[in-house]
């Protein structure tokens, strides 16, 4: 079991001839994800051979999904038209989005999140790496050798950071359920509390690792989910805690977050809900263990 | 991006919002002439990116023309939190008789944008916000309606707003919503919106930030920008477009994704080691990148070591080891350097680092000891 995606997702790869794109879509195939189109506007008819496979090239999405049955779609195009990419998608039918392209304007992705919802579809990132069921389907740009298969959900705001404490979990032999690295731009598809939520209810996850940041107020938002909603227990990691504070924001956005922000304000909001907050990646794994009684 | 108050006015001016009158000057001679102009005492009114202006003595009062010119020659060459002021705004001083609040900016949680407005406006709304936060109407915009004339009234009669404010706020409102729309501002405010001794109403100051992500969509504003930052070697890092914080100890840090590197500085520190900057190289960076990453830390005098922590993803070890090479080629560097490289591609890069001067570590926790050893050991 997992959260999102499994050995049964169907794939396309939206910009999947670019650089980037088809870099990735090889690295997606070498892992077994079941890649089965990519759309770049223009150069329908193509394929992508790798790896033994061979994928086809839509000029829409529309076709794409016709033709494939595709219900997740990997985001790969440049931030101006990320946003139209998405829209594509959804309005194609494939509910399931997973953006990593990093600058799409704030004003875009709030119309944009407004519509994945209305369509009841899923979306992680933008600006993010990803996610993985280890073993059974990558859908990211993550390096997959450090994954392993087993019990633990990990949620993480930043990307390289995810990769250093998954490393940590693998090292110390606690494989994981899903991996998801949500994104750290302003307005993003899944929230930790979504991520939360997704884990809380899958069966096979045991413990959740959850990876923050200084900034915003979504990791004092997620202990208080934590502590009302969950049964499963949670370790946590906070990055930027000799951060000199940061520059400061306009009236209006002090105003919205009041003093919530700091590693300090985390650290507590998260020892009130009964989660231990490690000092260093390589804590993770003993206070995981502490937690779980082994 | 923020863009300046006299900036910001001459959008809402465009918009139609009732603004003070007056003109941007960078001399005293202009400042005498506008107000002369002008022909009534006048604002002048500092032009630089900090908050606090007006606690800092850069915004006066000049009752002549002369006056103005004398004030003008404090204003214009001070210095307001590091940034020296070079422009100036010469307004007609209003007659206040009330300030007001009125404010759109982005809630990240609601992923909405979110209106605010208040009957106690003025330089104090932060303190406003965090003893009487009820004094702060506020309400999220639907993006399938926008905003809307049954929500302004609502927001008017939420703020209690006196009758004169609550049946003028609403076109000021208006206006400041397509300007945020308009521009893909991230912050658009007028603070205050005041109420004058004759019952007008006018925006006395404007604020508005704009999303950096979407400065392709208006090229005649991206040529606003300027240099925010008063430490040389931040600005310099930012003109090579890299994301570089300067600190105030002796290690230099490096790495890719903000996570990664506000973590390297905590270790470091927790290793007894002394962080003299954050630089995250981002994602997918090329050897140049690197180079030119290096070669910023090194600007900082203080550096006596560098500290590389790499976790690759997008970005691929075997890119990160030629730029390192590069700059040992061409850069007479002085400082070891302790490199940890891992992930895509990271045996690559590590069979092309070998042999080189550089220190291996394993883990992040295994080069910031080294580092600081390293670093230690120079000193004594």
């Amino acid at each position: 079991m997992s959260i999102l995606i499994n050995k049964d997702t169907r794939v396309l790869v939206q910009g999947a001839t670019g650089r980037e794109g088809l870099f990735h879509t090889q690295q997606m195939l070498e892992y077994g994800t079941n890649v089965v189109a990519g759309v770049t506007p223009g150069k329908g008819g193509q394929t992508i051979e790798h790896a033994g496979k061979s994928v086809p090239v839509f000029n829409t999405v529309k076709e794409a999904a016709q033709a494939t049955q595709a219900n997740v779609s990997i985001i790969f195009v440049p931030p101006p038209f990320g946003s139209d990419a998405i829209l594509e998608a959804v309005d194609s039918g494939v509910t399931g989005i997973v953006c990593i392209t990093e600058g799409i304007p704030i004003q875009d992705m709030m119309k944009t999140y407004r519509f994945v919802k209305e369509r009841d579809g899923w979306m992680i990132g933008p600006n993010c790496p990803g996610l993985i069921t280890p073993g059974e389907c990558k859908i990211g740009i993550m390096p997959a050798h450090i994954f392993s298969q087993g019990d633990i959900g990990v949620v993480s705001r930043s990307g390289t950071l995810t990769y250093e404490l998954v490393d940590e979990l693998t090292r110390n032999g606690m494989g994981q359920t899903t991996c998801v690295g949500i994104g750290g731009d302003p307005i993003i598809g899944s929230s930790f509390v979504d991520v939360l939520a997704w884990f809380e209810k899958d069966p096979a996850t045991k413990a959740v690792v959850l990876s923050g940041e200084i900034g915003g107020n979504d990791e004092e938002m997620a202990a208080d989910f934590i502590k009302n909603h969950m049964t499963k227990p949670v370790v946590a990691f906070i990055a930027g805690k000799t951060a000199p504070p940061g520059k400061q924001m306009g009236h209006a956005g002090a105003i919205v977050s009041g003093s919530a922000g700091s590693a300090q304000s985390k650290v507590e909001a998260f020892t009130a809900a009964n989660v231990p907050v490690a000092d260093l990646p390589s804590e993770v794994p003993g206070l995981l263990r502490e937690k779980l009684g082994l | 991006m923020k863009i300046h108050e006299y900036q910001g006015k001459e959008i809402l001016a465009k918009y139609g919002v009732p603004v003070p009158q007056g003109r941007v000057a960078s001399t005293p001679d202009e400042v005498e002439t506008i107000a002369r102009e002008l022909g009534k005492p006048v604002v002048v009114k500092a032009q630089v990116h900090a908050g606090g202006r007006g606690k800092a003595g850069g915004i006066k009062l000049g009752k002549t023309p002369e006056e103005a010119r004398a004030v003008a020659e404090q204003i214009l060459g001070m210095d307001i939190k590091g940034l020296t002021v070079e422009k100036v705004l010469v307004e007609e001083a209003a007659d206040i008789k009330e300030e007001y609040y009125l404010g759109i900016t982005t809630d990240r949680a609601a992923r909405r944008n979110i209106v605010m407005v208040s009957k106690e406006g003025g330089i104090e709304i932060e303190i406003v916000a965090e003893e009487n936060p009820d004094a702060i109407a506020k309400l999220h915009l639907d993006p399938a309606i926008g905003l809307q004339d049954f929500q302004i009234r609502q927001l008017g009669f939420d703020a209690k707003l006196p009758p004169v404010a609550l049946k003028g706020m609403g076109a000021f409102l208006k206006a400041l919503y397509r300007v945020y729309l308009d521009y893909d501002c991230s912050l658009a405010e007028i603070n205050p919106l005041i109420l004058t001794g004759e019952g007008k109403l006018i925006a006395a100051d404007a604020k508005v930030n704009l999303d950096d992500n979407a400065l392709f969509r208006h090229p005649d504003l991206a040529q606003y920008q300027e240099e925010q930052e008063d430490d040389p070697i931040e600005a310099e890092a930012h003109k090579r477009g890299l994301t570089y914080v300067r600190l105030d100890g002796d290690i230099g840090i490096i790495g890719n994704g903000a996570g990664l590197v506000m973590t390297t500085l905590d270790v470091v520190k927790r290793e007894g080691g002394s962080p003299a900057n954050f630089l995250d190289i981002g994602g997918g960076a090329k050897a140049e990148v690197v180079t030119k990453a290096i070669d910023t830390v090194l600007l900082d005098k203080n550096v006596k070591g560098i500290f590389f922590n790499i976790f690759g993803g997008i970005t691929r070890g075997d890119e990160v080891a030629k730029g390192m090479l590069e700059a040992i080629a061409t850069m007479n560097i002085q400082v070891p350097i302790v490199v940890r490289l891992t992930g895509t591609r990271a045996e690559e890069g590590l069979a092309l680092l070998e042999g080189s001067a550089l220190t291996p570590a394993a883990t992040m926790q295994e080069g910031a000891q080294k580092i600081v050893a390293l670093v230690n050991q120079k000193a004594a």
